[in-house]
């Protein structure tokens, strides 16, 4: 096990957002997290990546208790995640904002007087995360100025750029228009092989990329783990399939939604 | 490149000013430069940051009076050492209070770093016996690299010497500066500004990259501040009042603090412009504050913006 949750349980105030849940993720795993909205998924991630401390129970990751512990010092240890909202830094262009990530990684943010364009490493690093993302034509373009859809694979690549041990994805699809959720799915996978991720966790709203994807797929339902199984197993599961998933729309994929 | 050949325009000018140019307007550049040092550390604050600090002039204030205690306290005359003690002493204070105001943002650290500007303004006005009180502290001419030049006439001294002497702290200053804001510590200061959350996803602590910003800004105020006294061979207390830290705010405003030279062309028309409507209109104040609401309103990229126009942001915001 790389990350392991042992019976979590979160309140906030008297409502129970988290009840007892447990889980793993071994390595050379996908899995995908999901579950109706007030499920607790958002609430998992957090308690996963260390930004929230659950009322009981523990995570571990890589065997050490890592509740509380904060983004930087999680970052360190070889954990990094993506968002639900695009994050990306507004000024920089998409080659500034990898190799951030990188001098991140390689601890060289304290590098007063160091040149930045002179260094190699940096440079070759973020050029080729920029390259796997399919960014590499747009490296000077300002984030800001970015379609939608580059936004999210630049703050999923920039999570990459950490080259993680395990990276969690929250909803890296989302806002995405359906014809360029599977292109991005793609490189992320592969970008994960480059790299040497050894497991991904994402919360996914997409089944298509649920069930196209996934190793594994934990449900959640009212803050408990309603399903930990394979994608067949979980699409056989009747009870799992009607509370979480939803009976299938009369005409299923004829006219997507602009925005998924 | 029109970049780099404007610098040596810039360069050359300033070098053969005092060759040319009447007494007076060279020694009106000795502030320019002065400001110039402080402003390029404020705007690693400001504009690199993110961080508007109203305080800055507890930092000038520290410089100032350095020199002040040292030439007419003990028998340190030299510039040299002046200048270390003052950015050591900027540094020293910089780190206590900027560990103390980096934890908050935005309003928040402005005005808890004023409330650390008045304490010490308070200290300097309050505390006679050591700072003289309102009337301040003499500043006993320094020596420059090694030579005392006591015998020479004080314009002479001003407009030659400490002229380039300045000249040459200031150039120093903007390569060091130069480096900062282009190495990997620039870029990371440029996260934390954008976005800290994700800055911190990123594995950057956002307070630690904010807390080195500010002293570094604390001792490039200090250096600057250590310079302004010898000119007028006095300091006092209102070096380090808040209008003060008002003032250098003013000026990166005015110049832009979307770029690297905005600050040091806002202390250049700063330091100029108040000298002309100071001899014209006695409301030199009212002029300026119409100027600011302009800037503000209509130019918020200050002057620098002004003559970037046209050029895509992205070239425009570096």
């Amino acid at each position: 096990m790389i990350l392991e949750a042992r019976d979590v349980t979160k309140f906030y105030g008297d409502f129970c957002a988290l009840a007892g849940v447990s889980l793993g993720v071994r390595d050379g795993e996908f899995v995908s997290i999901i579950g109706p909205n007030g499920a607790g998924k958002s609430t998992l991630i957090n308690v996963l990546t260390g930004a929230l401390r659950p009322t009981s129970g523990a995570v571990r990751f890589k065997e050490r208790d890592i509740h509380g512990i904060g983004p930087v010092a999680l970052t360190r240890l070889g954990m990094a995640r993506s968002f639900q909202l695009v994050h990306i830094f507004p000024d920089l262009t998409v080659i500034e904002t990898l190799q951030a990530a990188v001098v991140s990684r390689l601890g060289r943010g304290t590098r007063l007087l160091a040149s930045l364009a002179g260094d190699r490493e940096v440079q070759e690093a973020a050029l080729e995360v920029a390259e796997l993302f399919g960014l590499g034509g747009k490296r000077h373009v300002v984030a800001r100025q970015l379609p939608q859809g580059d936004k999210k694979l630049l703050d999923v690549a920039s999570a990459f750029a950490l080259r993680p041990e395990i990276i969690l994805l929250d909803e890296p699809t989302s806002g995405v228009s359906t014809a360029d959720k599977t292109a991005i799915m793609e490189t992320l996978v592969a970008a994960s092989r480059r790299i040497g991720c050894r497991a991904i966790i994402q919360v996914e709203h997409d089944m298509d990329i649920v069930f196209g994807y996934s190793d594994r797929i934990i449900a959640l339902h009212q803050g408990k783990v309603l399903a930990d199984a394979p994608p067949a197993a979980i699409k056989a599961d009747r009870h799992v399939v009607d509370t979480v998933i939803g009976r299938p729309r009369p005409a299923p994929h004829p006219t997507p939604p602009a925005a998924g | 490149m029109t970049g780099r050949v404007i610098l040596a325009l810039v360069t050359l000018a300033v070098l053969v000013l005092p060759l040319v140019a009447p007494a007076y307007y060279v020694l009106l550049m000795l502030p320019f430069m002065a400001y110039a040092v402080v402003l390029l550390g404020l705007n690693l604050l400001f504009g690199y940051a993110g961080l508007v600090s109203f305080g800055h002039a507890l930092f000038i204030g520290i410089g100032a009076y350095t020199g002040a205690v040292l030439t007419t306290h003990t028998s340190v005359r030299s510039l040299e050492v002046i200048l270390l003690a003052a950015a050591g002493l900027g540094a020293a204070a910089a780190m206590l209070v900027g560990a103390l105001c980096v934890r908050y943002v935005k309003i928040y650290f402005g005005m808890l770093t004023l409330a650390f500007g008045m304490v010490f303004y308070t200290f300097l006005l309050k505390f006679y016996h050591w700072t003289g009180g309102d009337e301040g502290m003499r500043v006993l001419r320094p020596r420059l690299l090694g030579f005392a030049l006591d015998a020479m006439p004080k314009v002479e001294y001003l407009a030659g010497p400490y002229y380039y002497y300045s000249l040459g702290v200031l150039a120093v200053a903007t390569v060091v500066m130069w480096r900062i804001v282009h190495s990997p510590f620039g870029l990371c200061l440029r996260t934390v500004r954008d976005n800290p959350a994700k800055a911190e996803a990123l594995g950057l602590g956002v307070t630690r990259y904010r807390w080195h910003a500010f002293v570094i800004s604390g001792v490039y105020a200090a250096v600057g501040g250590a310079l302004l006294g010898p000119p007028t061979g006095n300091v006092d207390p209102t070096l380090a009042y808040w209008t003060q830290s008002g003032n250098i705010v003013f000026m990166t405003l005015l110049g832009g603090f979307a770029s690297f030279f905005g600050p040091v062309l806002g202390a250049f028309a700063f330091i100029f412009l108040q000298d002309t409507v100071m001899s014209v209109v006695p409301y030199w104040r009212l002029i300026f504050g119409a100027i600011l609401a302009f800037i503000v309103i209509v130019a918020p990229g200050g002057l620098m913006g002004l003559f970037a126009r046209g050029r895509p942001r992205e070239v425009a915001a570096r």
